[in-house]
């Protein structure tokens, strides 16, 4: 089980959080204008690194607030966890990627 | 390929088992062949075997990283069905479960294949109703499937408890009948036994790298930890691993791959009939003829390719087991495993085309592929071979992420299978 530092409460056990999937996705700001591969695009196409990975968490049994996490998917170790509408940190010089 | 026979094993006993040849060679890659499929899994293997038994394609390569059936196929719980729901689904799969029922003979070579029934428990209302509207969709599609009372669910299964104080009692349940298990390892086996007989070069530790292409933009061949090898068709069939390759190939795909964990008990006399599965408290439970209980827990919520889950995971799947089985609440589990499985966002695989000319998938399995095996193999192959997809994978196109014909049977069966 994954302890995740919520940026508001502190370290809590993974049961008590919801993972979102990938982060930094953004909705189109201009829908009328996509084409379907656009969509399908946004929709369903993920990048499913081998490696560092942005992801959303909601910390649904604790503050209730989204947040992000930086994980390395090789290993599961949580690099980092930073506000929602923050960018991303950068990488830090250990990380495994592939 | 030297058939096994009573004959043949009356002989080798006689002499000490020293005779024995190996199943398959060990070749160095060729320059080119006709056909590269990327991935040693049942499903590859199945697909080489096809190409060469079925369309006379034998100038292929079985390109695996690892070791054949190193990877999801032998970690899976080895269940077998073909109750699904949609049209789309049940001609894939109850494609598979005809070829499951003369596998054996087929291939000459024992896959253990034992039809002793998958019980699905129904614990509420919604389940009976969705249950039964399984059955009826079933039956129209020619696919064996009945519906049990809890007294009759007991009946075919006595270890199960019918107690209506514990938190999900059985309200009934849905049996097919011609479900059961197979021995997953002997499939790999059996299938690169038969690949390898009729002329496949099975090349393993040995990692794809890139894609080459023409100047027209089509397959030329892969680039391998082993060099350069040229083909004109290159199938990806690399499970939890095919966006990673893919990403090699300049491709994305609708993928996330995720741990998903099984484990076993430690051996004990025959208890247990047949094979229960229960989604909404999540147990997948059947016994293994070397007498371990197989247990099958569900995947963790993120991404990861660490090959392990969460404790919670496995407790919670444990949890409902002991609830449903009391007797065995004080078996001791032995191991437990996890294999990295892709998940699609409609739950169904994705068989057929890629944007690029000459290289084909077959992924997206998620957490159900160990039972599709010989049809999936089976159209793969046909896709291969023919340039188009066979009419039964015609729906599992790439492309309908894109059109939005998606077959949800995350949606039918309210959990990932």
């Amino acid at each position: 089980m994954l302890l995740i530092r919520c940026p508001y409460c502190g370290d809590r056990p993974e049961v008590e959080f919801h993972c979102g999937g990938e982060a930094h996705i953004a909705r189109p700001g201009a829908p009328a204008e996509m084409d379907d591969k656009a969509w399908a695009e946004f929709l369903y196409y993920r990048t499913n690194p081998k490696g560092i990975q942005a992801e959303r968490w909601l910390h649904g049994h604790g503050c209730g607030r989204w947040f992000n996490v930086r994980r390395d998917t090789i290993t599961d170790r949580i690099e980092a966890t930073y506000e929602m509408g923050t960018p991303a940190p950068e990488a830090s010089s250990e990380t495994t990627s592939v | 390929m030297r058939r096994f026979s009573l004959a043949s094993l009356l002989k080798e006993a006689a002499s000490g088992h020293q005779g024995w040849e190996r199943q398959w060679r060990n070749p160095e890659p060729k320059k080119a062949y006709d056909v590269i499929i990327v991935g040693g899994g049942g499903h590859g293997l199945a697909t080489a075997y096809y190409l060469a038994s079925v369309h006379g394609v034998t100038n292929v390569a079985v390109i695996e990283k690892g070791w054949i059936g190193g990877g999801n196929t032998g970690r899976n719980t080895t269940i077998v069905r073909s109750n699904y729901l949609f049209d789309e689904s049940a001609g894939l799969y109850e494609h598979a479960m005809k070829l499951w029922e003369g596998l054996s003979q087929e291939l000459n070579y024992n896959v253990m294949f034992s039809q002793r029934g998958v019980l699905m428990l129904a614990h509420n209302h919604h389940d009976v109703i969705s249950f039964k509207r399984h059955v009826y969709a079933n039956r129209l599609n020619g696919i064996d499937n009945e519906w049990l009372t809890p007294e009759e669910c007991k009946e075919f299964c006595p270890p199960l408890t019918l107690d209506p104080s514990i938190r999900y009692p059985v309200w009934g349940g849905a049996l097919q009948r011609r479900g059961g298990t197979a021995r997953h390892d002997a499939v790999a086996w059996g299938y690169a036994r038969g690949a390898d007989a009729r002329g496949v070069d099975i090349i393993q530790n040995c990692e794809v790298t890139g894609l080459r292409r023409h100047a027209d933009g089509s397959v030329c061949g892969v680039e391998t930890s082993r060099g350069f090898i040229g083909a004109n068709r290159v199938g990806v069939v690399a499970a939890g691993h095919t966006s990673v390759v893919m990403d090699r190939f300049g491709l994305r795909m609708p993928l996330e791959s995720f741990p998903l964990q099984a484990l076993v008990s430690e051996p004990v006399k025959p208890v247990f009939p047949c094979v229960v599965m229960s989604n909404a408290v999540h147990a997948y439970i059947s016994q293994s003829d070397k007498g371990e209980l197989v247990i099958g827990a569900g995947t963790d919520q993120y991404v990861s390719y660490s090959q392990q889950g969460g404790i919670q995971i496995v407790n919670h799947t444990l949890d409902a087991i002991c609830e449903l089985f009391p007797q065995f609440t004080r078996m001791r589990m032995l191991r437990s495993w996890g294999g990295i499985v892709d998940v699609t966002p409609d739950r169904s695989p994705i068989i057929g085309k890629t944007p690029i000319p000459g290289l084909f998938v077959n992924c997206g399995w998620g957490t159900g592929g160990f039972k599709a095996t010989p049809g999936s193999g089976h159209v793969f192959a046909h896709t291969l071979a023919t340039g188009e997809p066979h009419e039964i994978n015609a729906p599992f196109s790439l492309d309908r992420f894109r059109t939005g014909n998606l077959i949800d049977e995350a949606a039918a069966a309210a959990v990932a299978h």
